[in-house]
């Protein structure tokens, strides 16, 4: 009993654990963050512009429900970072000098705030700072707006508008080559020519206002001064990220503890079944001598309830380092400046709860069957066990089957639900553990269709402003440059009747080789002369269907708005695009041939001399190494994806342990005398073992395919539920998810079986002769 | 080791099958030992029907456990057809068990799950020279209710399943630890009458323990153990047939 108890037990701990695991990280992460944001005065509202003289700034703060408005100098540049030759970008934030800004202040980590006049000072963000090891006093080049200038930094600094840092156009952050940097607003104002004038806006709203209005004014007001769209909070980058993966943790904690609980519930039930079928007579005296039925289901509810705890006590320790551990995952891709672990009491209290009342819905069929029964026929023994012809045998198939395969099969089919139950069990255990596996599989195809069959540049550079397409000419020249396209890129309002969405409409070369478009079957889409192709997620979005007129806005220039027909869908797992052909987007922008960068296949034994020659065009804004994104991504994902799977799978064994020794130990117990007997009769310990182990045996093989479908279930699940306009995820998974999870619970059947092949030995075979049932 | 059947019952110049000498049993229960039997000396013979007879702890089933090769002497020795019993291992008194002994319990000890038959066929399955399961089960007369679980038959066709089952693989021996002791005297009579009757077909050598007097008229020989030892043996020159036994 203590090994069986301690097997619930284990699984009641997987199902605290996960529950308190993800409530407090979620907890964690939200509180740190809500905090984070209240101190260091997140803004509500954002709005990107071309350049606006200060006063209209001015107005803006006038404007009803605005409470406090920080007007910016921001601009994208390329850095150049002694020993480190790839292409580096930054975001240049301007700040004012000694402070840590208005709105969106800095958190400052080390180092000092920028001096007075010290026009060559920058803070820089605390991982960027780490990835490279620029401490205070040490210095970069970066090329501002065409000029090299050489920078030192005075201190490492964190803000809560870039916990999330990426850089365009990238899903995942990679410190080495993209940061953010602030510095002083009179030289980088100068630089862009935007002395006494902005082109970035960070507006906190009054308490209660809603920014809707806000947004529509400021488009319209902001429009003349090159205005790229104001956004809300809730459409910010980093704010976006986060608020995505609050909502998977929100999701995790739902759906996994009721898989543990539910397993824990029928584990009990099977457990104080088989109990009170052996106190059977036991608890016919005492109802005898007066005790009555509460008192007697009070007895095995504390049992119950000491194993719940024993189990919830482990599970919350377990729960509270998995929490650590899942807060410090986080903290590898967010940047905070701390993230306070936080374990709500009501969760903990919560999650024992929860697993009480499970243990308690497990076991209050059975005592109830137990008390009801009048004493004086409790007192005598059960009635034998009816059975029946298996319903092989009843197709006529019996002759194949052996006296022991009868007998197992028999059994499986006399308890139909208990064996029903079993096999879910095994099926749920199975399932848990391909979402460890799965994520992996997932973000491999992820990149796989993103970079190895739509985005095929190795560079992807970015211009300051746009540029006629004659530029591509000397990128193109440049020695170890294969190919170069151009690319052009405009932020636009999409909208299908009433929907609406902000996006960017990508100007696509014809014929392109480095961007190609691919449908939702992986087949290249040609790009027609006229027309919108679309991601299907954003089609879906906006509910339009391929032959619809799609209503673009465009959010710069002269702002002009068309309709154009939809004519295709393409399949992308990263990010809402819309794509034209770049001359049609020309067209439309009443515009020559103009590009807003260039897309570049180089030879990669020259890519070193390609960027240090890129590092130093002033009209580039930016450089990005597509396969070193990558890489950097894995990197950072390793850890994560490790301990995902380790929880997964620790959670999946223990799951599958406690199904299959409990059912083992029962079957043992209810059955040593038939198997004692057949010892007598000179049945081997292997043949006895291959009866007892042959039901729960059974009940794996079936439950190991139908724990891949549940597995599938889970991952699709968990696949919708992720899918965001950021990123979707893809149901993939390959043959080593579905074999890894198939050991798991192969390995745990052994196991439990070994562990039962040690209690076998000792059937007392003399006792069973001498001993009625 | 298939033995030959020899039909009738069998004199003292009959084979040995078992040589019982000097056997001792002491069961350690925590600081107290128990002397099971203390120096038995005793020979069955082939085709010979023995019955057991001693009250309680008299040491009839520890007897009965070492012949059936379910347990092992304390000292002694133990010669089935010639080889040594007290020294087999585990995996030797399995084989011994499942080749040359056949089991009669005083509760059945059937498989639930299986019918009449199946109950049958599961020994006959693994057994050297087994006769067809429907064969023992006529013998005990089951064969009409040879498709009837254990749950839907009486207790007295329980336990001549069971003995159909212990001789369905022509053991050598069949040893029977109170087989009517479940039973009453009407049903326990019928079951007797299916021990005589394969002991006498079959020549079985069979040995039955019981705390019954009246049952030891059948038997060619009659043990009474008192106390683990060999008090009295006794030979009934006529054998009363288990119709005329009364209890």
């Amino acid at each position: 009993m203590r090994l069986q108890a301690a097997a619930i037990a284990l699984v009641v701990a997987g199902g605290v654990a996960m529950f308190i695991m993800s409530l407090s990280s979620f907890d964690s992460l939200y509180q740190t963050r809500e905090r984070y944001y209240r101190d260091h005065g997140f803004a509500d509202v954002f709005a990107g512009l071309k350049r606006a003289p200060v006063a209209v700034a001015d107005r803006i703060r006038d404007l009803p429900g605005v409470d406090r408005v920080d007007h910016r100098v921001v601009a994208y540049v390329s850095v150049d970072i002694e020993g480190f030759d790839e292409p580096v970008s930054a975001h240049l934030v301007s700040l004012p000098v000694d402070s840590t800004g208005d709105l969106n202040r800095l958190y400052l980590r080390r180092g000092r705030l920028l001096a007075p006049g010290a026009d060559d000072e920058v803070l820089l963000s605390q991982e960027f700072a780490a990835a490279h090891g620029l401490d205070p006093g040490d210095t970069l080049n970066a090329t501002i707006n065409g000029r090299r200038e050489k920078l030192t930094v005075v201190g490492h600094a964190l803000s809560p508008e870039y916990i999330y840092q990426i850089a365009p156009g990238a899903v995942f952050p990679d410190y080495r080559r993209y940061g953010v940097m602030w510095m002083a607003r009179k030289p980088l104002a100068t630089a862009y020519d935007l002395d006494g004038a902005f082109n970035h806006l960070a507006i906190q709203l009054m308490r209660g206002a809603r920014p809707e209005a806000l947004i529509e004014r400021l488009d319209e007001m902001l429009g003349r001064y090159g205005g790229s769209g104001a956004i809300a909070r809730a459409d910010q980058l980093s704010h976006r990220f986060l608020t995505e993966d609050l909502k998977q943790q929100r999701t995790i904690a739902t759906v996994f503890p009721l898989i543990f609980f539910s397993v824990a519930a029928f584990l009990l039930n099977v457990v104080v079944s088989r109990m009170i079928g052996l106190e059977r007579e036991q608890i016919a005296a005492l109802r005898a001598f007066g005790y009555g039925r509460l008192a007697i289901g009070w007895h095995y509810s504390v049992l119950v309830q000491v194993i719940v705890l024993t189990g919830s006590a482990l599970g919350i320790a377990a729960g509270v380092w998995m929490g650590k551990g899942i807060s410090r995952i986080f903290q590898s891709f967010y940047s905070f400046p701390y993230l306070h672990y936080v374990l709500e009491p009501g969760v903990v209290v919560a999650a024992v709860l929860i697993a009480s009342a499970a243990g308690l819905a497990g076991t209050l069929y059975a005592v109830q069957g137990a008390a009801r029964l009048p004493p004086a026929q409790a007192m005598r023994p059960a009635p034998p066990a009816r059975y029946r012809p298996t319903l092989v045998e009843r197709l006529g198939l019996g002759r194949l089957l052996s006296q022991p395969a009868r007998i197992v099969l028999r059994q499986i089919e006399r308890r139909p639900l208990r064996s029903a139950l079993g096999l879910l069990g095994i099926a749920m255990a199975c399932g848990v553990m391909m979402i460890g596996d799965f994520q992996e599989s997932a973000i491999d195809r992820m990149i796989a269709v993103q970079y190895g069959l739509s985005q095929r540049e190795d560079l992807l550079v970015t211009y300051v402003d746009p540029a006629p397409a004659r530029s591509l000419h000397s990128l193109a020249a440049l020695p170890g440059v294969l190919h170069a396209e151009g690319f052009r890129q405009v932020p636009v309002k999409l909208s299908h009747g009433h929907r609406s969405y902000r996006t960017a409409v990508q100007g696509i070369a014809p014929a392109s080789t480095l961007l190609r478009l691919i449908d939702t079957d992986l087949q290249p889409i040609e790009l027609p002369g006229e027309g919108v192709v679309m991601t299907d997620w954003l089609a879906g979005l906006l509910r339009i269907s391929p032959g619809d007129l799609l209503r673009i806005e465009v959010l710069e220039l002269d702002r002009p708005v068309i309709e154009v027909p939809l004519v295709g869908l393409s399949r992308q797992y990263m990010g809402v695009n819309a794509y034209m052909r770049q001359d049609a987007l020309n067209r439309v922008l009443g515009e020559g041939r103009v590009v807003s960068g260039a897309l570049l296949r180089i030879d990669a034994d020259h890519a070193n001399a390609i960027n240090a020659t890129l590092k130093d065009v002033p009209r580039i804004a930016g450089v990005v190494e597509r396969q070193a994104a990558i890489r950097a991504f894995y990197d950072t994902l390793a850890e994560s994806v490790l301990f995902f799977t380790m929880i997964a799978t620790l959670l999946g064994a223990s799951i599958a342990f406690g199904v299959v020794y409990n059912s083992l130990r029962i079957a043992l117990s209810e059955r040593s005398r038939e198997l004692a007997s057949l010892r007598v009769l000179g049945f081997t310990r292997g043949e006895v073992g291959q009866i007892l182990l042959g039901e729960l045996g059974v009940l794996t093989l079936l439950g190991i395919p139908l724990g891949f479908a549940v597995g599938f279930g889970l991952c699709a699940f968990l696949a919708f539920r992720f899918n965001t306009d950021l990123y979707r995820i893809p149901l993939v998974l390959g043959p080593g998810v579905y074999a890894f999870a198939a050991l798991v619970v192969l390995v745990s059947f052994i196991v439990s079986g070994l562990m039962i092949w040690h209690s076998l030995g000792r059937l007392d075979m003399v006792a069973v002769l001498k001993s009625k049932e | 080791m298939a033995s030959t059947r020899v039909a009738g019952p069998a004199g003292e110049a009959g084979d040995v099958v078992f040589h019982v000498h000097g056997v001792t049993k002491i069961y350690r229960m925590g600081e107290v030992s128990v002397r099971a039997l203390r120096g038995v000396d005793l020979d069955l013979y082939r085709g010979e029907f023995m019955v057991l007879l001693g009250a309680s702890g008299s040491g009839k089933s520890t007897l009965l456990n070492i012949l059936g090769g379910l347990d092992t002497p304390t000292e002694g020795e133990v010669r089935y057809a010639g080889r040594d019993l007290g020294g087999a291992d585990e995996r030797e008194l399995t084989l011994y068990r499942r080749h040359h002994v056949g089991f009669v319990f005083q509760f059945y000890n059937l498989i639930p799950s299986l019918t009449a038959l199946e109950n049958v066929a599961i020994v006959t399955e693994i057994a050297a020279e087994p006769m067809k399961p429907e064969a023992a089960l006529d013998l005990v007369g089951l064969g009409e209710r040879r498709h009837h679980f254990p749950a839907q038959l009486s207790g007295g066709e329980q336990q001549r399943v069971a003995i159909a089952r212990a001789i369905a693989k022509q053991p050598a021996v069949l040893l029977c630890d109170e087989p009517t002791g479940a039973l009453d005297s009407k049903t326990g009579i019928m079951v007797l009458e299916a021990l005589d009757r394969v002991n006498a077909e079959l020549g079985t050598t069979t040995v039955v323990i019981t705390h019954n007097v009246d049952i030891a008229r059948m038997a060619n020989r009659v043990v009474r153990l008192t106390d683990g030892r060999v008090a009295e043996v006794h030979r009934n020159e006529t054998r009363t047939p288990p119709s005329d036994l009364h209890w």
